[in-house]
């Protein structure tokens, strides 16, 4: 069964320079084992690559049931030099609640 | 037991949740965090047409309400609205101080620019090329830590306004001088680091920047509180807000802030220490309140992060909008005609379809149906008149391009770019400078 990460996690989007760090919660702790198994840094570059050009990295943090993406070259150049509408990247956090996940086991 | 209150989390945040604070929360410390990456390299351009400029341009509007409340409740600020120019504001805020008939002292912290010091051949950290082969350096400030903040409250002052501050620091500092904290007690440090950077960006963490209507309900944006924390001597801490404000406070709203800009939680980088946010322990223990433990950190770097500031040429930006029958094929089209006219003077141009996905960077791709678009062109030039071409030629697209345009509107703004470098801690010499009010 397929289902939105919107209806299970929320994000926060920040930055840093050229990087976007998103950071993905778990509404109900006992879906972070899901999260963690279904957002891989792999599956977030794939669904954000039209934004996104440099590598995924990302950091597990069971102590608050989330999970920590660093993505690089992201913002084109930066906050203070980009030229996009959304030079801080904020509208990502929403993008990568779009992301479909497998939810069976 | 102290209660720190942060009341402006960016250089344009609300005024009154502040005096908010102030009047009903027992603050023991206020701070407001008013510096972004950018902010100084403006400001150093302001200096220089007037050298008593260059501080926060809302100082007066933001500090003339608050000092009688600063005096009435007891309560210290620290702030870096000093941006470019600290000891102006201090000299500014004594003004204003003057001016209500209080008796002030303001201890300024200087030392975080780095200009005369940083090589502007060395490599920016971002992509490796010279500092000053980015443009005309503006300014170079390091990120100053707690320690430089120490001599200052030790004053006793008032107020204590810097320039380039590390933003948890301003947190970080007087908890170590209240309590007495060692600034190698990395456990302490490293948890107050976290407090820190929590508190930093204001409503963050009581419900600003975090609903999603029907997902995640925020009551009372439109009066939203400010967050204040009570911490004990060894750094337990309970964030809470004042009752009756707008926001929330939860577990979820705090969890987001600790994890927000940073690029590694085993290792966020401050002038004070490296912290770990691994073993932070985020939990509700009342309504709109959360204790917050487990913070910890290796020791500091040798070395402090320098935000070189440099001039970025001038951004030229127009719009227009297409609605109606066949309004993406006539927005394309504009884009096309424009593209066409301005990418021979302007190489970095941007042509995209708001309401589309240009959110994304995209360019008029898979678009979903929708009546209306607004085209967007922006690019940058080296002087203002080019970059002010893409404007008019926006504007040309009312008759010269295709039918039914409306709502032409160009820009022109001038830029201020930031690359960093690192500098070697022991070059860097933080000072006070203590200014008092007349009476």
């Amino acid at each position: 069964m397929k289902i939105r990460l919107h209806e299970i996690a929320h994000c926060r989007a920040g930055d840093k320079g050229d990087t976007s760090t998103l950071s993905l919660f778990a509404f109900d702790e006992r879906h972070y084992t899901l999260l963690r198994r279904e957002v891989t840094a792999e599956a977030v570059g794939r669904h954000l690559s039209r934004t996104v050009r440099g590598e995924v990295v990302r950091f597990e943090m069971p102590n608050v049931a989330a999970l920590q993406f660093v993505c690089r070259q992201a913002l084109r150049s930066g906050v203070t030099t980009s030229l996009a509408i959304d030079p801080h990247g904020k509208c990502l956090s929403s993008e990568l609640l779009e992301m479909e996940i497998e939810a069976g086991e | 037991m102290i209660r720190i209150g942060c009341g402006a989390g960016f250089g344009g945040d609300r005024l009154e949740p502040a005096v908010t604070l102030l009047e009903r929360a027992g603050l023991d410390y206020l701070v407001l965090e008013c510096l972004a990456e950018r902010t100084i390299g403006l400001g150093q351009k302001r200096r220089m047409h007037d050298p008593e400029a260059g501080y926060d341009p809302l100082l007066d509007r933001r500090l003339a309400p608050l000092l009688p409340l600063l005096k009435r409740h007891g309560t210290r600020l620290i702030t870096n609205m000093g941006s470019a120019n600290p000891l102006a504001a201090g000299r500014r805020v004594v003004r204003l101080a003057e001016e209500a008939g209080m008796a002030l002292t303001v201890a300024v912290v200087t030392g975080d620019d780095v200009l005369g010091i940083i090589d502007p051949a060395a490599p920016s950290l971002e992509n490796g090329r010279p500092l000053s082969g980015h443009g005309p350096i503006l300014s170079a400030n390091a990120y100053l830590g707690a320690d430089a903040l120490l001599p200052a409250l030790e004053t006793g002052a008032d107020v204590v306004i810097t320039g380039r501050v590390a933003d948890p620091s301003l947190v970080v500092a007087p908890l170590a001088h209240r309590f007495g904290w060692k600034l190698d007690d990395w456990d302490r440090i490293g948890q107050a680091t976290v407090i820190g950077h929590l508190l930093e960006c204001a409503g963050q963490i009581t419900g600003g920047y975090f609903a999603d209507p029907g997902r995640k309900d925020v009551p009372g944006l439109a009066d939203l509180g400010f967050p204040f924390a009570d911490i004990d001597a060894e750094g337990r801490c309970r964030i809470g807000k004042l009752a009756g404000t707008g926001g929330l406070i939860t577990a979820a709203t705090v969890k987001e802030q600790l994890l927000y800009e940073v690029t590694d939680p085993s290792g966020y980088v401050t002038p004070d220490a490296v912290a770990d946010f691994r073993a932070v322990r985020i939990t509700p223990t009342g309504p709109d309140q959360v204790e917050v433990v487990g913070g910890t950190a290796k020791p500091r770097p040798d070395t402090l992060k320098v935000s070189v500031g440099y001039h970025a040429g001038f951004v030229g930006e127009g719009e227009i909008s297409y609605a109606g029958a066949n309004a993406l094929g006539r927005a394309r089209l504009a884009g096309r005609i424009l593209d066409e006219r301005l990418r021979p003077s302007i190489p970095e141009l941007t042509v995209e379809c708001l309401g589309g996905e240009a959110y994304r960077h995209g360019f008029l791709e898979g678009l979903p149906p929708t009546v209306e678009y607004r085209l967007r062109v922006v690019g940058r030039a080296a002087d203002a008149a080019t970059a002010g071409e893409i404007g008019r030629e926006v504007e040309a697209m009312l008759t010269n391009g295709p039918a039914g345009g409306g709502g032409a509107r160009g820009s022109v703004r001038e830029t201020v770019g930031i690359v960093s470098t690192l500098v070697e801690r022991s070059r860097v010499r933080p000072q006070v400078t203590v200014v008092e009010s007349a009476r």
